[in-house]
């Protein structure tokens, strides 16, 4: 509960404090997933059920990711296990919850390609390119929401079998629409999307 | 007065007086479905304030719900800015990229002037026309974004709560220069002949910042500038919770809240029992696929939630209701609201 009341106090100093001091330099899979990650995990839970604000979830995945970078940096070799991420918002200019999301998946040490607002069109390439095993799409705009039907559809043409699972608003509002959309699964908020990518990848990692 | 012959207007100003009307009054928020009543694009649609006037009266008069709606869409205030909207087919349009880029920015912002801005000036020609057919039978809700929300737009969601959290200083000068300019667009439209304005303020909703920082922040906003418009306002958290800042909310002087379909409708109504009038919930984005009994099951039990006593007017809960909700449904809710909406006078 301490790390969690650092988080949600915003007390930065206080929460790099308590990483610093379980940190050997060698066990950041452990601190992440002993403390970081049921932390932001209880967070998440707190945001889903309306008890803190979605700038409450969202500061404290900022302050996750600029701990876990500092004992986790991008080309660590440990890292190398971690499922392939990309994440995209189909042209939909409301970023706040995909910057949740990233920060969410990097605190937890996912290997995370970040496409911005990239649409279906172009992001079947990069899909490729990158190896992604997982495309989470976050959107605002139910209009977009439906976007994730032309990205399956050309996921399907040129037989690329990366899943795709989707969040944000439209899809909170009617669970059912990630099924209308084609997509694999969905998320209600970042804490479920970790659950849900082991799930769709139907692995334990 | 024979309560069965109300104009939309009294039936709206006795619930809103938290007396029981004829009937419970009931808001149809469409802005885009405009565009089908001429069969043009949604963008040739907001080119024409003739032509969203004619939609407003004519949607009226299809579907009898107790308002009309000026309202173009969020992004067209933004417009006034220097940004731009990006148009959709099927759907309102949503704000282009942000035009505050670096906290630095907020220093050389100037407040706009709101009849120098075309898109804004389009509005106000509709709600004259408006006025003109309706007179005071028919109440103009017009919508400002709130000064505090207003800001999540001008420069995107992620560097706003930044800007909250960080900066309070730029946070503090861009509220001073968008509350100057929500005041003079919201008195612009009463000018023009809104009836009332929607304070469009999700920011300040539970679901975006805690009540604590809403206290701090999003309230003395709005405290400010809804004391300076010239006519009553409505508070709009589109979506977002608003139970735990019942009592603040009422505090800035504000006559109704739209509560989100993520609360209880019970709960919001008895929490603003003689402060504020109850607005909403009807989850839009659902709606979209609920068949006569479902739409019918809706809005019954909303108004066995929320009717009694007045201080209530059904809606939706995020103030527009979906392109893509289909006619039939839109049908089904009016249908529905003169069935069971009927007060024992």
């Amino acid at each position: 509960m301490e790390f969690e009341d650092t988080l949600l106090s915003l007390n930065r100093v206080a929460a790099k404090n308590i990483i610093s001091s379980e940190f050997t330099g060698d066990n950041a899979f452990e601190v992440i997933n002993e403390i970081i990650s049921p932390t932001l995990e209880r967070i998440g839970e707190l945001w889903a059920h309306g008890e803190i604000a979605l700038s409450q979830e969202y500061m404290a995945s900022r302050i996750c990711e600029e701990l876990v970078e500092t004992i986790l940096p991008a080309d660590a070799p440990s890292r190398k296990n971690m499922p392939v991420i990309g994440i995209t918002t189909l042209r939909d200019e409301h970023m706040l919850g995909k910057r949740i999301l990233s920060s969410f998946l990097k605190a937890n040490g996912f290997n995370l390609f970040d496409y911005g607002d990239m649409g279906p069109e172009s992001i079947v390439q990069k899909v490729k390119d990158d190896g992604i095993e997982v495309l989470m799409v976050s959107t605002l705009m139910l209009n977009l929401a439906h976007e994730v039907k032309k990205l399956r559809s050309s996921f399907d043409n040129e037989k690329i079998d990366t899943k795709i699972i989707v969040g944000g608003a439209p899809f909170l509002f009617d669970r059912n629409l990630w099924k209308e959309v084609g997509a694999d699964s969905m998320a209600v908020d970042a804490t479920e999307s970790v659950e849900k990518i082991h799930e769709v990848l139907g692995d334990a990692r | 007065m024979n309560i069965e012959e109300m104009t939309s207007m009294e039936r709206v100003l006795a619930t809103l007086c938290h007396e029981e009307p004829d009937r419970v009054p009931f808001f149809l928020l469409l802005t885009t479905q405009g565009a089908d009543v001429f069969n043009v694009s949604i963008k040739e649609y907001f080119s024409k304030p003739e032509m969203v006037a004619e939609a407003q009266i004519k949607m009226q008069q299809k579907y009898g719900h107790d308002c009309y709606y000026p309202f173009y869409y969020a992004s067209l205030e933004l417009e006034a800015w220097g940004s731009e909207s990006v148009f959709y087919p099927d759907a309102p349009p949503n704000a282009g990229r942000p035009v505050i880029k670096e906290f630095e920015d907020i220093l050389s912002l100037e407040t706009p002037d709101v009849f120098e801005s075309p898109g804004l000036q389009k509005v106000l020609k509709t709600t004259e026309i408006m006025k003109k057919h309706s007179g005071e039978d028919i109440p103009i809700i017009s919508v400002v974004m709130s000064p505090f929300s207003l800001a999540s737009m001008q420069m995107g969601f992620e560097n706003y709560l930044d800007l909250i959290y960080d900066d309070l200083d730029r946070f503090k000068e861009l509220m001073r220069i968008n509350e100057s300019f929500c005041v003079q667009w919201a008195n612009a439209q009463i000018e023009a002949g809104a009836t009332a304005i929607c304070y469009f303020d999700p920011v300040s909703s539970s679901t975006i910042i805690p009540p604590e920082l809403y206290r701090k922040t999003g309230f003395r906003v709005a405290k400010r500038t809804i004391s300076n418009i010239n006519g009553p306002t409505a508070t709009h958290m589109a979506s977002g919770r608003c139970l735990p800042i019942v009592d603040d909310i009422a505090e800035t002087g504000t006559a109704v809240i739209c509560t989100s379909v993520l609360e209880d409708l019970s709960e919001i109504k008895t929490a603003c029992k003689g402060k504020l009038s109850v607005l909403g919930n009807l989850n839009g984005i659902e709606m979209r696929h609920w068949s006569p009994q479902q739409t019918e099951d809706k809005v019954k039990e909303a108004i066995s939630k929320a009717a009694e006593g007045g201080g209530y007017i059904l809606s939706d809960n995020h103030g527009e209701i979906p392109y893509t909700v289909p006619q039939e449904v839109l049908t089904d809710i009016s249908r529905s609201v003169k069935k069971w909406g009927q007060y024992q006078g």
